[in-house]
């Protein structure tokens, strides 16, 4: 995008999110990244739909190892693994995507109006931003968790947004802040288009690729924490990843060698989710940024 | 001064120098910093105080499962457990920051009955801090060194493995690391005994300069402490690659190349030191988070530090214990990001932290 462009038309837009998935689609790491993100969201939100879920213990192939009658094996109550899994992304999938649309949106708001507003609204809420990043953010959420029976989806994801946004605040205000001296903004504000206008029409549009990055990895941090979360017994949930291993490590499955599977397929699934949100915003970032690449 | 030295230009009254307080940059610091302490214990004692179940409760429940009648498990709680959890809130909290103000951080409720709470983390805190200040300096040189590799041979095969694994790693939960440590190195392969897993020393062995007791120390530490580096290696590795990157672009290093100095002396010198610079504010930042980020990994490991005191008390509903942890991890870090910015400043004189304005 060249610096002389003044207004980068709306209509647009389209045309760049398609723009951008050809530029990933010729990115080798961004392309298995993106295939493996899209087969894990297909599998958990349409999964369920196709196979019946896993509502009975089966006493009689408790703890099978994989197998051509269990391919991932089966847990502690005989269920099968692989259907498990399948219904077991649902949740996290969601807290996930939840969480890192909050989380941005927060972080957005703040940085933008922080930077773009300057003066006491700037120091007032970095003061508050500073302040929440010295707070032992997870050790309350921790504590705040046993609190609030985190029940639903939407709760948890409020939560961990809640709690997740301060560093991305103050990465986006400076981003606000090096864009306020673009060429074209200072344009804008000689022409008086107005405080809303320039934030949403002129600076958000180019800063969409950072904001994107930014959510991606938002939905990193949201699954990091969750997990833990989950681990400490904290956010009772029915069924999803985190769960699974959480309990299949509370059965002692670790040293019960024809358990391994029921420990290590959910984990193995949240591991190639999260690499897969990594290659991801990685390669949007060589993809947006290709300075970062040639190293200026 | 004397207040009759009324000669001098600028007329130093009380006023002038009630201003010159309430604008020195250190009050300023330490004001803010004393805010946010009192901000978080005030929210942490009513959050905790809300939180469902009491320790008497808990208490109750835990001496039915054991078989005894709710009377009598009453009974027997409330004489264990002699605190008054009907008083207003509003006392409670006062007497609780009087208590504070004195430097009594109160007595534990439920996990040690009676003992005082500083004396409790005053047992752990060693603990959390040995395990998680070794790994990350260990994580910290090797994430440093390995940084330099990638941005030297940028885009090279090297670059894109280190960077990419680092990035991988990153983003894995160390809940996961830990297990499948756990059971690589306890269970499938058998190199670690399973009960150097568990605890933080053997039992039997005191703490002190001996052989035994430093054995015994590193081998109960080796698996937490590989959770601890591994899970923070990714970070430092690629900070370190782009500050490095971001440094040799700079004019002095072109210049050192022209100058034909050795390449080692330009690598240590002048782009190693510069490009470290911020990282090890990083690093003193994120000491004082690791602190409050061990409750995991202790729990995993039984590893006797501050972390596993705080889940033990947040089942056991130990309100002040609860509370003592939370305002030590909160102090541990606002002393490192003062450590931080103190050290940037002592690092790089370019960047002093002038008196004054914000």
């Amino acid at each position: 995008m060249s610096k002389i462009e003044t207004a980068p038309a709306p209509q647009k837009r389209p045309n760049e999110a398609l723009r951008t998935l050809k530029l990933l689609a010729r990115n080798r790491i961004g392309l298995l990244g993106l295939i493996i993100f899209v087969l894990m969201t297909f599998m958990s939100l349409v999964g369920p739909l196709i196979v019946p879920p896993e509502t009975q213990a089966h006493v009689e192939q408790i703890y099978q190892p994989p197998s051509a009658a269990h391919p991932l094996g089966t847990d502690f109550q005989g269920r099968e693994m692989w259907k498990m899994v399948i219904h077991g992304g649902r949740d996290v999938l969601i807290v996930a995507f939840l969480a890192g649309i909050l989380t941005t949106l927060v972080a957005v708001t703040v940085g933008a109006a922080s930077a773009f507003f300057g003066g006491w609204v700037d120091s007032l809420l970095m003061s508050i931003t500073d302040m929440w990043l010295t707070i032992p953010r997870f050790l309350l959420l921790v504590v705040v968790a046993t609190l609030v029976r985190l029940e639903n989806v939407w709760m948890l994801a409020l939560f961990l947004a809640f709690f997740g946004w301060p560093g991305l605040a103050r990465q986006i205000r400076s981003q606000v802040l090096s864009l306020k001296q673009r060429e074209y903004i200072e344009a804008a504000q000689l022409l008086d288009l107005g405080s809303a206008h320039i934030i949403f029409r002129e600076m958000l549009p180019n800063m969409m690729s950072y904001i994107v990055i930014a959510m991606i990895n938002a939905m990193t941090s949201a699954i990091y924490s969750q997990t833990g979360l989950v681990f400490l017994g904290v956010v009772p949930f029915g069924n999803n990843w985190g769960v699974m291993f959480s309990l299949a490590y509370a059965k002692n499955a670790i040293y019960n060698p024809n358990a391994a599977a029921s420990l290590l397929v959910p984990m193995g699934a949240i591991i190639l989710f999260q690499i897969s949100l990594v290659m991801l915003s990685r390669s949007l970032e060589e993809i947006f940024n290709p300075r970062l690449q040639r190293g200026v | 001064m004397s207040s009759r030295a009324t000669v001098g230009p600028p007329k130093k009254t009380a006023s002038y120098y009630l201003e010159k307080i309430a604008t020195n940059y250190w009050v300023r610091t330490i004001a803010k910093k004393l805010l946010i302490v009192w901000i978080v214990m005030t929210l942490t004692f009513f959050i905790i105080r809300a939180l469902p179940g009491n320790p008497v409760e808990i208490m109750v429940m835990s001496l039915m499962d054991s078989g005894l009648s709710s009377e009598e498990a009453y009974a027997r709680a409330a004489s264990l457990l002699r605190i008054d959890l009907d008083a207003p809130l509003g006392k409670q909290y006062l007497d609780y920051m009087t208590n504070l103000l004195h430097g009594d951080l109160g007595d534990s409720y439920v996990l040690a009955i009676n003992k005082p709470v500083a004396t409790l983390i005053a047992q752990r805190l060693p603990w959390t801090l040995f395990s998680v200040g070794t790994s990350l300096l260990i994580s910290f040189i090797i994430g440093m060194f390995l940084g330099t590799l990638a941005a030297y041979w940028r885009n090279s095969f090297i670059d894109h493995a280190l960077t990419n694994f680092s990035a991988a790693i990153e983003s894995i939960p160390n809940t996961l690391t830990a297990i499948v440590l756990v059971l690589l190195l306890g269970v499938t392969w058998k190199v670690v005994p399973l009960n150097f897993m568990r605890g933080s020393l053997s039992p039997g062995i005191k703490p002190g300069f001996t052989t035994a007791f430093l054995v015994d120390l590193f081998k109960h530490y080796a698996v937490p402490g590989a959770v601890y580096v591994f899970s923070t290696l990714g970070g430092w590795m690629l900070s370190m690659r782009s500050s490095t990157i971001s440094t040799l672009g700079e004019d002095y290093v072109t210049v050192a190349r022209a100058r034909g100095l050795p390449d080692l002396r330009i690598i240590t010198a002048y782009v190693g030191r510069n490009a470290s610079l911020p990282l090890i504010t990083g690093l003193a930042i994120s000491l004082g988070f690791a602190v409050g980020g061990s409750i995991l990994i202790e729990s995993i490991f039984v590893y006797q530090g501050i972390g596993l005191l705080l889940n033990q008390a947040i089942a056991k509903r130990d309100y002040p214990v609860m509370q003592g942890i939370l305002l030590v991890t909160t102090i541990t870090v606002i002393l490192s990001t003062a450590l931080a910015d103190l050290l940037y400043g002592w690092l790089d004189p370019r960047i002093r932290v002038t008196g004054g304005g914000e």
